[in-house]
């Protein structure tokens, strides 16, 4: 919490980003002592790691320091007092906290916690209500993310000359061979890891969308140690694009073989011999997809801002 | 497949959109979206007779049952909006292969189709969806690809517009968020049919009030109900003028039906109109939309930015409907979203094709263009004289039911306010019709020549709809009137 | 009811409305999105809340347990913390391009530069 308020303070934005990410990891902490493994997971990833990363990026164009004037401070002052006030007042009738009998513990997730296990057949609840259950939010999730990519794609993508490739090949730190060792070690490690996260998913905490940010994150890394022209030769941009699209695709089809097949959208019991066998199926294959949509459009989103760093750096000198 | 309708007409949109990354060439793209689009009207023309025949569809996504799985409900409110967003946004889209050569630059026209669907299917899944927390998805979905469509705009003001739209659109989801949380935490439920029957143990609570007050203020935010509507103005402005148009003519009023979905269906026309003074507010801040905006938007200079105030003031229109409090007043609300949608619809198209051969849009520039371009004009005063609501168009059928539901509660001053209202329009069009018409050709426009054809039929198709709905009306009145009485029979 | 038990709404509130301050007041369009943040996951913090069950565990099924943690709250959370990354992602794009075309990223110097271009 103080974080939080240490971060409306500074005037110093790396030193904010700085703590934002602080901030996201302590709140990863606190989803952990909340029992909840898979936000904990994704929260890490997420607002400690790609996000930090991103605002790092974008601070290395925009400029360190921002400026004393902040014009609104009355009024700021007032709607958040206007709305802390309405939230407290509200909150006064909440049932309290941890209370067995809340509502919220009454009805429907009684049934995925007693049910799930002979309905789905994983040990792993978020999972099956996730990707199961509550399916088709999972499906809009991996669209948001696509649609995340597209628009990142539309504002910063730009065609790059050849002389510019030539010119940025140098990598920011390729004089350092410890790092390059060091992160040579590291990387299969971390996209076996990727891999283990995306597959194990159903029995311990994980599954398509934290694997998908490790994986890019390996290549990210492999990105900032070996630069970013080595990672694109590598790993092409439009094949990125390719299997973003693809990992929805993924996810939709199989929601349209169940539709072929005369069942409801996204109803995975038509896939296999019997209905949790098809659910086991349907899990594996669409979390698969939401791996391929997020690790792919995380590198989209990596890629386009670093260049187009490289490119107002290049401009300026 | 008739059973599977519901959940197509959102995925079909949904799934293309990936499908043009994948072919990527804008030429075939272009073609492609066409004809998903195409589809969609169809599958919502299909559901219109479903919905007639057999009343309410309920389909439950992934085979499970609602509360448990999340549930698609097709009801004549919703089948009537799906109606009109997958027809404008079809109509607009066959004018992008023409238009967008002059506003977007060659390597983003692919991005720009696929976000174009990504926003026609998001607003689509929040019409159709029956869970809350989907709608808060979709939302999501149609906001992201929304900012990305307005951040195309050519002026560099256009980024700045999206930025300031982003901010204010994601406090709005945050607040909705927030609000279907709280709702969540004393009902236990996310599915709005069971949320609707169980709110009524705990409707005495204070959280449950705050959760109503999140959930307006959120939805207000969206749907740039004055004084909240800062970002709109900008965003129409900068903004690609088709993109302008499709957003004119659908996001609003999906705003407006996640406000009237929440306060009739979920709450309870009892609790949100008679318990809270909701009513109130919204003749309050329906009112001064009207006027403001309207009186600001004869001061623009720039023919986007006055018609996207003018939208500011319509949506004041249909908050005043719904303040009524009758069904009446509600069908009213309902007619007027339809018909400002195909006002809108036609004007935006006609100053994309002003945009495609002037490169601005700027009513100081425009002196004389009545002449260059006559098919363009003519129709910018068939959408005006609508806005007017001058008999004959569209805009006739809406202002004619609000002024009787007005009159109906006996609220005579309201029935006076919706003709000043008129008033002003019918100023700031005749600016722009006495610009066109009666001022000398200036000399930059004497080499400007007619849009072209790919352009001028998608608009004529939207102006004779104008002119149609306005003279048989049956269609709207019949679905309207239905979905509103559907409404109050809910909430009771 | 007793005050001390509802305290992780308490810091709730202190967190969102830190949030939703920097987002109003601040006027670096960065440090906005950074307060977007810490109001976004604020709201994590209230659901991921009330999903809590005392003395309950992390809702992996085990046969020698049978109190769980509500999961509906958890997988409603990883949706929204997905939608958080992508605006954000979205969001410091924007601010890139403006940098590029205003040189600025403070609210203030922008508006001006709109205000002198009419």
């Amino acid at each position: 919490m103080s974080v939080a308020i240490a971060v409306a303070r500074t005037r110093d934005l790396f030193a904010a980003t700085m703590l934002t990410g602080i901030y996201s990891l302590l709140s990863a902490g606190f989803f952990v002592v909340m029992d909840a493994v898979d936000v904990a997971f994704t929260e890490a990833a997420v607002g400690a790691g790609i996000s930090t990363l991103l605002m790092l990026t974008t601070l290395k164009l925009t400029g360190q320091y921002e400026s004393s004037s902040r014009p609104l401070q009355r009024i700021a002052l007032v709607v958040i007092s206007v709305t802390a006030g309405l939230l407290f007042y509200g909150f006064l009738d909440m049932p309290i906290f941890g209370d067995p009998a809340a509502p919220i513990h009454q009805h429907v997730a009684p049934r995925y916690i007693q049910h799930s296990a002979e309905e789905v057949g994983m040990p792993n609840i978020v999972t099956s209500v996730l990707a199961s259950y509550r399916g088709y939010d999972t499906f809009g999730e991996t669209v948001v993310i696509f649609t995340a990519g597209i628009g990142v794609l539309a504002l910063l993508s730009y065609v790059r000359s050849r002389e510019d490739v030539s010119q940025a090949a140098l990598a920011p730190m390729q004089p350092h061979i410890i790092l390059r060792i060091v992160s040579k070690i590291l990387i299969p490690p971390i996209l076996l890891f990727a891999l283990y996260v995306q597959f194990h998913g159903d029995y311990g905490p994980g599954g398509g969308f934290q694997a998908g940010v490790i994986f890019a994150a390996a290549i990210i890394l492999y990105a900032m140690i070996f630069g970013l022209d080595v990672t694109l030769k590598v790993v092409n941009p439009a094949v990125i694009q390719f299997l973003a699209a693809l990992g929805v695709l993924i996810y939709a089809s199989v929601g349209i073989v169940s539709l072929l097949s005369g069942h409801a959208f996204l109803d995975y019991s038509v896939l296999g011999h019997d209905a949790v066998h098809g659910q086991h199926w349907g899990i594996l294959i669409v979390e698969l997809g939401v791996g391929i949509t997020v690790a792919s459009v995380m590198l989209v989103i990596f890629f386009n801002f670093s260049s187009r760093v490289d490119k107002n750096q290049d401009s300026h000198s | 497949m008739l059973a599977h309708l519901p959940v197509l007409q959102v995925i079909v949109p949904l799934i293309a959109a990936p499908c043009c990354l994948m072919i990527r060439s804008p030429a075939v793209v272009g073609r492609f979206v066409q004809l998903a689009t195409l589809a969609t009207l169809i599958i919502s023309l299909g559901l219109v007779r479903e919905v007639l025949e057999q009343g309410v569809l309920s389909y439950a996504l992934g085979g499970w049952q609602a509360p448990w799985g999340i549930e698609y409900r097709i009801d004549p409110l919703n089948v009537y909006l799906l109606v009109l967003v997958s027809l404008l946004g079809t109509i607009v889209i066959f004018a992008a292969p023409t238009s967008i050569k002059s506003e977007i630059a060659e390597d983003k026209q692919t991005y720009f189709y696929v976000a174009y669907l990504l926003c026609f299917a998001g607003l689509l899944g929040i019409l159709a969806t029956g869970d809350a927390f989907n709608v808060f998805v979709f939302l999501e979905i149609s906001s992201l690809s929304s900012y990305t469509l307005i951040a195309l705009g050519q002026d560099r003001r256009a980024l700045w517009a999206s930025y300031q739209y982003l901010i204010m659109g994601t406090i709005g989801a945050t607040f909705i968020l927030i609000g279907i949380g709280l709702m969540y935490m004393m009902t236990g439920t996310l599915n709005m049919h069971d949320l609707a029957t169980r709110l009524d143990n705990v409707s005495e609570t204070n959280t449950i009030f705050t959760a109503f007050a999140f959930l307006f203020i959120g939805v207000c935010l969206k749907l740039a109900l004055f004084p909240l509507h800062l970002w709109l103005p900008n965003a129409y402005t900068y903004a690609p003028s088709l993109v302008t148009a499709f957003l004119a003519a659908t996001a609003t009023k999906v705003a407006i039906y996640i406000l009237l979905r929440f306060v009739f269906s979920v709450f309870g026309a009892e609790f949100s109109l008679t318990y809270l003074p909701v009513r109130e507010i919204l003749l309050v801040l329906g009112l001064m939309g009207v006027v403001f905006a309207s009186t600001v938007a004869i001061y623009q200079t720039n023919v986007k930015k006055l018609f996207a105030y003018s939208s500011v003031a319509q949506i004041g229109y249909m908050i005043l409907g719904l303040s009524i409090g009758s069904a009446a007043g509600l069908m009213a609300t309902l007619l007027h979203m339809f018909n400002h949608a195909l006002m809108k619809g036609a004007l935006f198209l006609a100053l994309t094709s002003v945009a495609f051969r002037l490169k601005q849009t700027n009513l100081t520039n425009m002196a004389g263009i009545g002449r260059q371009m006559p098919l363009t004009m003519a129709a910018v005063v068939v959408g005006g004289l609508s806005l007017i609501g001058t008999p004959l168009t569209v805009g006739f059928i809406s202002k004619w039911y609000l002024v009787l539901a007005a009159i109906e509660q006996g609220w005579w001053p309201l029935a006076f306010v919706v003709l000043f209202g008129s008033l002003l329009a019918l100023i700031y069009v005749w600016r722009i019709v006495e610009t066109a018409y009666f001022q000398p050709i200036s000399a930059e426009l004497s080499g400007v020549r007619e849009a072209p054809v790919g352009i001028l039929v998608p608009m004529w198709v939207l102006v004779l709809l104008n002119i149609y709905f306005g003279i048989d009306s049956q269609f709207t009145v019949s679905l309207s009137e239905l979905a509103a009485h559907s409404l109050y029979l809910e909430g009771r | 009811m007793s005050w001390l038990a509802q305290y992780n709404y308490w810091v709730v509130i202190v967190l969102m409305m830190t949030g939703f301050y920097i987002v109003i007041a601040s006027g670096n369009l960065v440090k906005k999105l950074m307060g977007l943040t810490i109001f976004q996951t604020s709201v994590f913090i209230l659901y991921i809340s009330m999903g809590k069950v005392r003395g309950g565990t992390a809702p992996i099924l085990e046969p020698d347990i049978d109190l769980y943690s509500n999961p509906l709250p958890h997988v409603l959370i990883l949706t929204a913390i997905v939608v958080g990354i992508a605006t954000t992602a979205l969001g410091l794009a924007l601010v890139v391009r403006i940098k590029e075309s205003y040189g600025t990223v403070e609210e203030a110097e922008i508006q001006q530069k709109d205000n002198d271009q009419c």
